[in-house]
C-alpha cells in the first residue's frame, strides 16, 4: 500500500481538519465528533438537512455542506457508517426549529445508524424525517435483499432537497422533492483496478490486468460481471442502457447526467464515456439538460466510473440550477 | 439464578475476553459475507466497554447495561453497534428497578432486547441473522423454570451453527443470495460468545 498519510488510523481526522483549513469561512467542526456543518448553523427557520456516511467517497459528503446543499455531513471511518451519538449531535446541531432531514444511502448500516440517531432526536422533541438512497441499478431490488445500494445519485438528492430547503419549505415538502429525485434518479457503476482502505492495507478485491467489473458497489462490493476490458463505447453503452431499461423515459424527455469518476481515472476519460452517453441519450431523443462531469462520489482511488440519469421536470430543473455554495458543488 | 451488578460486569468481561481472542474468526466470517470488519469492530466496542465499566461505581445492574448500550452504540459501528446497542438499552429498561435480577427479570430483559434487535434491523427469524441465535435462547430463559448454564450455552451454539444452512435475506450478506449459505452469520457469532460468557457467570454464580 503506497497512499499519503500519516497514520492509518488517523486519515479521518486528518482530512477534516484539512478541510476546515481549506473553507475556514464555510464549514466547522462540531467539537469531539467527525461532523461538519456550514459555519452559519443552525439556520432559523429553515429545514435542516443532514447527510452522511462512511469516508472514502470525498468529495461526499463533508463537500456538499454548504449554502444551497447540506447543513451537515457526518463522517464515519474509511466505508464504515458514522455512529448514531455523532449522527445526533449533527441534527441537534442544524436544527434551526423546522426540523432536521436525513438522505440516508441505502446500506444496512447506515439506515440503522441514521435512524436510530433519529429515534434519539424524536426523543429530544426535534422533528426528524428521512429519505434513503437507492439509485444503482446493478443490484436487484428484491424483498429478499436490502435493496438497491446508494451511490453517485445520491448528490442529485443532496443537490435539490438543498435548494428547496433553502427557499423555506417545510419538512413535508422537503421530503416530498426528495423522494422524487430518489424515484426519478439511476445509476450504475464499473471498475478497473480496486481500492485500499488504509487501515486494511491492501486491496479489498482482485481484478486481472485486462479484466473490468461491471456494476461494482463505491465500496468494492461485487456487481454483475467480470469481464474482458472492452472500449469506452461499449462500457458507456452498456451502463447506460441497463440504466433506460430499469427508468420510464420517453422521446423528448429531459434528464441530467453525471458521468463520476471513482477516484483514479483521469477525466479526458470521464469524458470519453460522456461522449457516448449523449450520443446514446440524443439517438434515442432524450434531451440533455444538464452534463455534470467530475468526481462526485468516489470509492478512495478505485479506478472506474459510474453514469448517472435524473429524470427532470420543471421544478426539479429549477432546484438543480438555483445557487450552491458547497464547495463541491459550485452553482 | 440472582445476577449482581459485579455479576454483569463479569459478564461483560468475559465477553470481551472471547470476542478478543475470535477477533480474526469473526471478521474471518464477516469476509465470506459481508464487508469484513466485524471482528475488528466488536473486539474495539467490547473492549471499550470493559475499560469503562470498570472504572465506575454502579449500583444497579440497568445502569451497567445502559452504559454498554451507549459505549457499543458509539464505539463498534456498522450495523452491529446500533443493533448491540438497541440490545443491551432495551435490557437495561427492561430490568430498571429490579436488584439484583432473579431469572424471571433477567428474561424479560432479554425478551425486550430481542424485541428491540428485531425492530432496528427490521428482522425476523430464519433470515440468517443474530435473532436466529437470541431467539431459541430467549426461548429457552421463557420455558425453563430452573435454567442450566450447559444448556444456555448448548441452545446457542447449536443455533449459531444452523445459520450455516440458512439463505441471508437481511443485511448485507443478503447480496450473496444462495452463496451465503454454509457459512455462519458473523452477528450469530458474536451473540453465541455473549451467551456462552453468560453461561459461565451463571455456573460460577450457582
Amino acid at each position: 500500500m503506497k497512499k499519503i498519510m500519516n497514520d492509518p488510523n488517523r486519515v479521518v481526522q486528518d482530512m477534516l481538519a484539512g478541510m476546515i483549513a481549506a473553507y475556514p469561512n464555510e464549514l466547522k467542526q462540531i467539537p469531539a465528533t467527525t461532523a461538519i456543518t456550514r459555519s452559519e448553523a443552525p439556520v432559523s427557520g429553515k429545514v435542516g438537512l443532514v447527510s452522511g456516511g462512511g469516508s472514502g467517497h470525498e468529495p461526499a459528503h463533508a463537500g456538499y455542506v454548504g449554502k444551497g446543499m447540506l447543513d451537515a455531513a457526518v463522517v464515519g471511518e474509511v466505508f464504515t457508517s458514522p455512529t448514531p451519538d455523532q449522527i445526533y449531535e449533527a441534527i441537534k446541531a442544524v436544527d434551526g426549529g423546522k426540523g432536521v432531514f436525513l438522505i440516508i444511502k441505502n446500506y444496512t448500516g447506515d439506515v440503522l445508524n441514521f435512524e436510530m440517531a433519529m429515534e434519539l432526536a424524536e426523543a429530544e422533541g426535534i422533528q426528524v424525517d428521512k429519505v434513503i438512497v437507492n439509485d444503482d441499478v446493478a443490484v436487484e431490488d428484491s424483498s429478499f435483499t436490502i435493496g438497491r445500494r446508494g451511490i453517485a445519485g445520491t448528490v442529485f438528492v443532496h443537490k435539490i432537497a438543498g435548494a428547496i430547503a433553502e427557499q423555506g419549505a417545510t419538512l413535508e415538502e422537503v421530503k416530498t422533492v426528495a423522494e422524487k429525485v430518489v424515484n426519478q434518479t439511476r445509476s450504475m457503476g464499473m471498475a478497473l483496478t480496486p481500492c485500499t482502505v488504509p487501515a486494511a492495507g491492501k486491496p479489498s478485491f482482485h481484478l486481472e490486468e485486462n479484466e473490468m467489473e461491471i456494476g461494482i458497489g463505491i465500496h468494492g462490493e461485487a456487481g454483475i460481471e467480470r469481464k474482458p476490458i472492452t472500449t469506452a463505447d461499449e462500457i458507456a453503452s452498456e451502463l447506460t442502457e441497463k440504466i433506460l431499461t430499469d427508468m420510464d423515459l420517453n422521446n423528448n424527455e429531459e434528464v441530467a447526467v453525471m458521468v463520476n469518476g471513482l477516484g483514479s481515472t483521469p477525466e479526458m476519460e470521464l469524458y470519453i464515456v460522456n461522449k457516448k452517453v449523449n450520443q446514446l441519450l440524443t439517438e434515442k431523443g432524450i434531451h440533455i439538460y444538464k452534463t455534470f462531469v467530475g468526481e462526485y462520489m468516489t470509492a478512495l482511488e478505485m479506478t472506474g466510473c459510474s453514469v448517472t440519469l435524473l429524470k427532470l421536470d420543471d421544478e426539479l430543473k429549477t432546484l438543480l440550477d438555483a445557487t450552491s455554495e458547497a464547495p463541491a458543488f459550485r452553482n | 439464578m440472582e445476577l449482581h451488578v459485579k455479576d454483569i460486569i463479569q459478564w461483560l468481561e468475559k465477553t470481551n475476553e472471547k470476542i478478543q481472542l475470535n477477533k480474526d474468526y469473526l471478521t474471518a466470517l464477516d469476509q465470506a459475507v459481508g464487508d469484513s470488519d466485524h471482528g475488528i469492530n466488536m473486539s474495539r466496542g467490547f473492549h471499550e466497554v470493559v475499560n469503562q465499566v470498570k472504572t465506575k461505581d454502579y449500583t444497579t445492574v440497568s445502569d451497567v447495561l445502559k452504559d454498554t448500550a451507549m459505549i457499543l452504540m458509539s464505539k463498534v459501528g456498522g450495523a452491529s453497534g446500533p443493533l448491540f446497542g438497541t440490545a443491551f438499552l432495551r435490557f437495561s429498561m427492561g430490568v430498571k428497578g429490579i436488584d439484583p435480577i432473579n431469572q424471571d427479570a433477567f428474561t424479560k430483559g432479554l425478551e425486550d432486547a430481542l424485541a428491540g434487535i428485531m425492530q432496528r434491523g427490521k428482522a425476523t427469524t430464519g433470515e440468517k441473522t443474530m435473532v436466529d441465535v437470541w431467539s431459541p435462547v430467549v426461548n429457552y430463559f421463557k420455558v425453563t423454570t430452573n435454567v442450566q448454564a450447559d444448556e444456555v450455552t448448548q441452545t446457542a451454539k447449536q443455533a449459531m451453527e444452523q445459520t450455516k444452512e440458512i439463505m441471508a435475506t437481511k443485511g448485507r450478506a443478503s447480496y450473496f443470495k444462495e452463496k451465503s449459505i454454509g457459512h455462519i452469520d458473523p452477528g450469530a457469532a458474536s451473540s453465541f460468545y455473549i451467551f456462552e460468557a453468560l453461561s459461565e457467570v451463571i455456573k460460577g454464580e450457582g
